[in-house]
């Protein structure tokens, strides 16, 4: 600069002030430092503010002993335990939940947008006036209406009994289950194996497909071997099977599997208020197909039923994947709800230790960084699967 | 397969070309019904076991519950006891009358309910003012300002001669619409702003704005509300306190903001480019450019989810119930609380929920309109 005469300096500042190039970084450097500032001021408020109530900082309350006790867990838990062991049982009361919820508002999903869109006037209008009426009420409502349901059922003594041991009372769901034995082993490898086995089984059947024109009933065979194998392996190792059946003993039942009224009212609720978004989806999906499709498939002689499965659906899925994925987030962010029924997921276990500790900025942080991973991984899975299923082109 | 009004339009059609004849037998209205049954319900095995199926589910629940709820119901009791509804088999809409204040308006003083009412009127006369495209001018937004006073007027009272009510009294439906509304409107801004910064050609920026956008979406509203109900007073400065609503009220703007960013993302991706190059070409700076070429139409584009983000934004502000603000269903649970009346919960719900499903079936069915009106230019 020093090099240039006096007359040229106003003209490069000028031109340096003017330049898309300096302002971008003029722009950037403003608002990075407003946003440093900002969450520096909020730091500093907070800490003076810890500081003045006497709360500790860190994660060190992570290694303490959490002293409160949980309802329900997949894995032992006392309140001795520290609240590490207390939060890990939490998440995995919240992937227990999304999970199974998943699975069930997929099914009811689909079938209701089926549904929808059936030749049958009666079962049209019944899908139309489910998917109307779930999701124009509230959720959290919904949960309440079904906990409400759920305990206002009769207590154990006169418990209603649905057959095969199954039964309902206000203290939720009973289940016979089988009792473990070791020698259950080999049946478990073998359910492995053909599990595995059923993948194999698919690419040889596209590959003979592809080859010859042949169908193979691949999925039904290979299905049906996942359980008919496990069960010849049990029966030739001569494994014991023996049924824990629920019974009542004085107030309550022993043995079987039980689900709590909380569990069972969280999975109704969520499964049935994201089943209605689904239908939705699954209905525009299948709109978004061309007519001709269908009509030319049954002018080949396809059934209805065979239509549906072989070619509208497939194509279907390219326009359903993608805001199904954020339906599943939806559900998994929504059982977060349990928290006002009072279901032990991660979001109540750390309100209890939010409110034992007063540490609320670590426990605010770790569930949102549990619930960003897991939605993280979510979405990568169904950002995978969507690949699989999207139109191959050039 | 072939559905029986192809047969017919076949037939039609070959009467058409050949001369009429009476093989055509017009249908007599007396065998409309049967025949519109036989295409519609009984047109193959299948269906048939399906529509038996759903005659035989609804002829097991819809008898029951016109008993329950029309035939067998408690509709007024005598001096606000619950003793009749006990003796009666039926559903007890009784506790409409009698705790209707609770429900609609929470804890906010008993004798003031008026104003909360007018309140909610005047807001419900607007939104209906503001549906049809019309009345979009500019004499509506000043209408909405006025408005917006005289609401806070009312709810807050202290001039004017009305008593001053504290937000911590407010309550019941007037919440649950005001913090819907509030939320959307700040968020709208702040999603523009957030929008814009997602499709910024400045790294920096761009790093920021996905980043709050993704990590918003990916977190549930629940623990937006914790945080901003535990961790914002932490956040100010010492001995400066912040009222509960606005907290909440806060929580769920930041929340919006994400999610409507999204939406408008979605309006300015499909502007298409050649607007963007002209302003650039007339020599537009960025702001110009955006608020006089790109905006308005992208803004146009995304009213329909825009209003669909609204009606979730109002079922959503049932959440606040779990930070212990007086919404809607919180009140009517508060009202369920009352002993007398605890048996009739499911009466309680069906009323709160008979609400917010007017409110939120009129909003989808309006938006799915606006879709259609707006539906023009950009598509052929």
């Amino acid at each position: 600069m020093s090099g240039m005469g006096k007359s040229a300096k106003p003209t490069t500042l000028r031109a340096l002030l003017y330049s898309a190039r300096f302002r971008g970084v003029l722009y950037q450097v403003l608002v990075v430092g407003g946003v440093l500032a900002l969450g520096w001021y909020l730091v500093h408020n907070t800490l003076a503010n810890l500081a003045a109530r006497g709360i500790a900082t860190g994660l060190g309350f992570l290694g303490q002993e959490s002293g409160f006790d949980i309802g329900e867990g997949m894995i032992p838990y006392s309140a001795a335990d520290t609240y590490a062991r207390a939060l890990l049982v939490g998440v995995l009361n919240t992937l227990k939940v999304a999970v199974l919820g998943i699975m069930l508002a997929s099914v009811i999903g689909l079938t209701v947008g089926i549904a929808r869109l059936s030749r049958n006037w009666l079962i049209a209008r019944l899908a139309t006036v489910y998917v109307e009426g779930v999701r124009n009420v509230p959720l959290l409502l919904q949960l309440f209406v079904w906990y409400g349901i759920v305990t206002a059922l009769p207590v154990p003594r006169q418990a209603i009994d649905i057959g095969l041991g199954v039964f309902l009372s206000n203290r939720g769901l009973k289940i016979p289950a089988p009792v473990w034995h070791d020698s259950y082993w080999p049946a478990i490898i073998v359910l492995a194996l053909a599990f595995l086995g059923l993948f194999v089984l698919r690419r040889w059947a596209m590959e003979r497909m592809n080859r010859t024109g042949h169908p193979f009933p691949w999925l039904s065979t290979g299905l049906g071997a996942m359980v008919v194998l496990p069960l010849l392996t049990l029966m030739v190792t001569g494994a014991p099977v023996e049924w824990s059946i629920p019974e009542l003993k004085g107030f309550n039942f022993q043995g079987g599997v039980d689900l709590s009224p909380e569990f069972a009212a969280l999975l109704a609720g969520i499964s049935v208020y994201t089943a209605a978004f689904i239908a939705e989806i699954v209905r525009s999906g299948i709109l978004a197909v061309p007519h001709g499709q269908t009509e030319a498939a049954l002018s080949l002689g396809l059934s209805r039923a065979k239509t549906l499965r072989l070619v509208v659906l497939p194509q279907a899925l390219r326009v359903i994947v993608p805001p199904l994925t954020s339906q599943y987030l939806n559900l998994l962010k929504n059982s977060s709800l349990a928290v006002a029924i009072g279901y032990p997921d991660l979001v109540s276990v750390a309100n209890t230790a939010i409110n034992q500790t007063g540490q609320a900025v670590e426990g605010v942080a770790l569930t949102m960084t549990v619930y960003l991973i897991v939605s993280l991984a979510l979405s990568l899975l169904m950002n995978w699967y969507n690949s699989k299923v999207a139109l191959v082109t050039r | 397969m072939i559905k029986p009004e192809d047969d017919i339009h076949a037939a039609t059609a070959a009467a058409d070309v050949e001369e009429p004849s009476s093989a055509v037998v017009p249908e007599t209205p007396l065998w409309k019904p049967l025949g519109w049954a036989k295409s519609n319900l009984f047109d193959s095995v299948p269906n048939t076991i399906l529509t038996l199926l759903a005659l035989f589910l609804l002829w097991e629940t819809i008898p029951p519950l016109l008993s329950w709820g029309l035939f067998h119901a408690t509709w007024s009791v005598a001096d606000g006891s619950a003793a009749a509804c006990r003796d009666s088999a039926g559903a007890c809409w009784a506790l409409m009358g009698e705790k209707n204040r609770l429900m609609l308006f929470g804890v906010y003083p008993y004798d003031q309910h008026w104003r909360p009412l007018l309140a909610t009127c005047i807001v419900i006369a607007m939104l209906a003012t503001s549906a049809p495209r019309r009345f979009w001018r500019r004499e509506l937004g000043y209408a909405w300002g006025v408005a917006v006073v005289v609401v806070a007027w009312l709810m807050w009272g202290g001039i004017l001669g009305l008593p001053y009510v504290e937000t911590g009294l407010w309550g019941g439906l007037p919440l649950t619409m005001g913090l819907a509304l509030l939320g959307i409107v700040l968020a709208f801004p702040l999603s523009i702003v957030l929008a814009l910064g997602r499709r910024s050609n400045l790294p920096a920026i761009k790093a920021i704005c996905t980043g709050y956008i993704e990590l918003v979406r990916g977190v549930p509203l629940v623990s937006v509300l914790f945080m901003a109900s535990v961790m914002f007073p932490l956040f100010l400065p010492e001995g400066v306190t912040i009222d509960k609503l606005l907290r909440a009220l806060a929580g769920i703007t930041l929340f919006t903001a994400a999610y409507l960013a999204e939406a408008v993302r979605g309006g300015l991706q499909a502007i298409p480019r050649g607007q963007e190059e002209a302003a650039d070409a007339l020599g537009l700076p960025y702001w110009r450019k955006m608020r006089l070429i790109v905006l308005p139409q992208a803004l146009r584009l995304v009213i329909p989810p825009i209003v669909n983000q609204f009606i979730s934004c109002f079922k959503d502000t049932s959440l606040v119930t779990i930070v212990g603000l007086y919404d809607l269903l919180a009140a009517s649970k508060a009202a369920l609380a009352d002993p007398e009346w605890r048996p009739y919960f499911v009466e309680g719900y069906v009323i709160a929920a008979a609400i917010y499903w007017v409110f939120c079936f009129s909003m989808s069915r309006y938006s799915q309109w606006l879709e259609r009106q707006l539906a023009t230019g950009h598509r052929r």
